[in-house]
């Protein structure tokens, strides 16, 4: 067991020093990142930020950690959070209980989900092109559904889900955390995990061994539009209002980095929802850590490059066994004088 | 063959009916971008209620945010032979041959709320369009009236990195504070024009200056995102309105219910009426034969929490922004 966790810990070394390392550059720009207090109730500070404004990305990241593991894509999801909030802000200004809403909402995100799904294992479309279909028109949807406008509301119960706190903790860090420790324990406490990479690594050879894929990635894909619509509610809650232009807005492509960073191969096969997880945070360090260095917004997009391709860098140089070769030349150096 | 001479006679009676129309004092035909924003759709029925009150008609084609759509709606009214076209272009080029087109027909062009590059300008009658240099102008000179020699440090929320409002309202805003040496920007970020982004970002600025005790003033370039920032400035424990001033600029409805709480205290409005002053111009050209200005500006009018920010939210909820 011992061996194992420490054999988890190096593979997730760049991901770690990553991390590390932007959050030592924010306290550099601003000496005060560390710090936490309580404000009206409710923990205040840049660290709780970074959690708070990345807990969205954590959570389209672990329902897109499953799409990737199986070999697929979803570009979907930023246009089906613009649906859900865009529905659940009409419906509570149409007077619907906090509950009815809700469901509504995650019913509709497991429905677009349930769609891509049917089109990836059904009607073998590429995923890419598959959810790229909902993708356009999803935004589309959003915008008949507010009509073009932003609609607001003021239902505490459905704010709550944004800006409300529970021991202190903002309650989309709380949200995040539960379908965090509910996807990882479902997912490697099961088959299921397995079956996914295996899916992932060679579908008709799963399916000839006996495994229905279809079914399996339809539940995939209806996880990941779930996740989706539970991203679109926390969002839109938290300004009160749904954007259907803005909402979501480019958000898959920061989920499938997320992924991506966390290591695992958009190739299908092998994955780690924990490390997708580690992968929006870093995402949100930096992000956050950009808006206190007051560096102008020019710079925004080439720091973010910067950093993510250096972080690329150091993964694939430590998965390519990089250490373990410096290492070597290091005591081979050393042997000789 | 009946059904044949049904269609025949529905559609000569639906001519005529349409010839009884056009019997207004003018026609105009009105290319709209499409339903981009909230601002957009009130332009669109600001403008039907102008041209109400004139006694003109207006016919509004829909382009979907594409360019070869206005044109192809532009060709149209040259054929429909209307008195005059209104162009809300959706890009800056490109328009050379159409409006040449409607110019050898005798078909006056009027643009609004944007502008377009040619070589010749003799193309169009005149440009409706606001200044946003001078709306951020207006914002900063506010500003600076209200803290009257005081210390202030701003925070400052761009709109989108490069887009022309943005660049503009934020030079607007520095020459209106130019005299006053008391009013210092001191940190500036892009919160895109929305209002998550706001929020967001002025979390940030609320973190980095000391809780948000050293911030004075937000100026933000347009309303979304001050709403948002209102929200975020309210978790930190502060009052906006009171310990943060707030000023931002297009004055949707949305500020105006901020500033009747007290948690907004200024807005520059972007008058969606771009097709009156329109309107006045071509009246004006029929009967006299002069034309106008190549510029007409739309006012930048300044709403504070004195203008009773509640009247005026009532009067705008209804306009589809």
């Amino acid at each position: 067991m011992n061996r194992l966790s420490k054999a988890a810990l190096t593979k997730a070394a760049p991901q770690l020093l990553s991390l590390a390392l932007i959050l030592f550059l924010n306290y550099l720009a601003f000496p005060g990142f560390f710090e936490i207090r309580l404000q009206d109730g409710r923990l205040f500070g840049s660290l709780i930020d970074v959690l708070n404004r990345g807990a969205p990305v954590i959570i389209l990241a672990i329902g897109m950690t499953t799409v990737i593991a199986s070999r697929g894509v979803d570009l979907s999801v930023g246009a089906v959070m613009a649906v859900s909030g865009a529905l659940a802000a009409t419906m509570t200004v149409a007077g619907y209980p906090v509950p009815v809403v809700i469901l509504a909402a995650l019913g509709t995100g497991l429905l677009c989900g349930l769609w891509n799904g049917i089109l990836v294992a059904y009607f073998d479309l590429q995923p890419i092109v598959a959810t790229l279909i909902l993708m356009v028109a999803g935004r589309g949807i959003a915008q008949l559904i507010t009509e073009g406008s932003i609609v607001t509301f003021n239902e505490p119960g459905l704010i709550f889900f944004g800006t409300g706190s529970f021991a202190g903790i903002p309650m989309p860090i709380l949200i995040a955390a539960f379908l965090l420790f509910v996807a990882i324990t479902v997912v490697r406490r099961t088959a299921l995990g397995l079956l996914i990479e295996s899916i992932g690594i060679n579908r008709s050879a799963s399916s000839y061994a006996g495994l229905n894929s279809k079914l399996l990635l339809l539940v995939i894909y209806s996880f990941c539009g779930f996740c989706a619509a539970l991203a679109g509610i926390i969002i839109a809650a938290d300004i009160r209002g749904a954007d259907a232009n803005n909402a979501g807005l480019w958000l898959e492509l920061d989920a499938i980095l997320a992924v991506v960073i966390g290591g695992t191969s958009l190739f299908g096969g092998r994955f780690s929802i924990l490390m997708s997880a580690l992968g929006a945070i870093i995402i949100q360090a930096m992000n956050t850590g950009i808006l206190l260095s007051g560096f102008p917004p020019e710079y925004n997009l080439i720091l973010k490059a910067l950093v993510i391709i250096v972080i690329l860098l150091a993964q694939s140089f430590s998965s390519l066994g990089g250490w373990a070769f410096l290492k070597a030349e290091f005591r081979s150096k050393g042997a000789k004088r | 063959m009946i059904s044949m001479k049904r269609i025949l006679l529905a559609s000569t009676i639906a001519m005529a009916f349409a010839g009884t129309a056009s019997a207004a004092d003018l026609t105009v035909g009105f290319s709209q971008i499409g339903s981009e924003s909230g601002w957009r759709a009130a332009e669109t029925s600001v403008s039907k209620i102008e041209a109400k009150k004139r006694g003109v008609e207006l016919k509004i084609a829909d382009a979907q945010q594409k360019q070869e759509n206005q044109i192809k709606a532009i060709r149209g009214f040259v054929a429909q032979g209307v008195d005059a076209i209104f162009i809300a272009p959706v890009v800056a080029t490109g328009w050379d041959t159409v409006l040449a087109e409607a110019k050898e027909a005798k078909i006056p062009v009027i643009l609004l709320d944007r502008t377009i590059e040619t070589t010749n300008d003799g193309l169009y009658l005149t440009a409706v369009t606001s200044d946003t240099v001078h709306e951020g102008k207006v914002a900063g000179e506010w500003l600076a009236k209200t803290v009257a020699g005081k210390d202030c440090k701003v925070v400052e929320l761009q709109g989108t990195v490069g887009s022309s409002p943005a660049i503009n309202r934020k030079k607007g805003f520095e020459q209106g504070i130019a005299s006053a040496s008391n009013i210092k920007i001191v940190r500036s970020q892009t919160g895109d024009f929305t209002r998550s982004k706001g929020k967001e970002v002025m979390e940030g600025f609320l973190k980095a200056e000391n809780g948000g005790k050293n911030i004075c003033a937000l100026y933000a370039h347009n309303d979304d995102m001050a709403v948002g920032a209102i929200q975020a400035i309210k978790e930190a424990g502060l009052k906006p309105g009171k310990d943060i001033l707030v000023v931002s600029v297009d004055a949707v409805p949305d500020i105006f219910k901020a500033m009747s709480e007290g948690e907004a205290n200024a807005t520059v409005e972007l008058t969606p009426n771009m097709a009156g002053p329109a309107f006045d111009a071509l009246k004006a050209f029929k009967d006299s034969g002069k034309a106008p200005a190549k510029w007409i500006q739309t006012e930048s009018k300044l709403y504070t929490q004195a203008d009773d920010p509640k009247k005026v939210y009532e009067e705008k909820k209804g306009l589809g922004y």
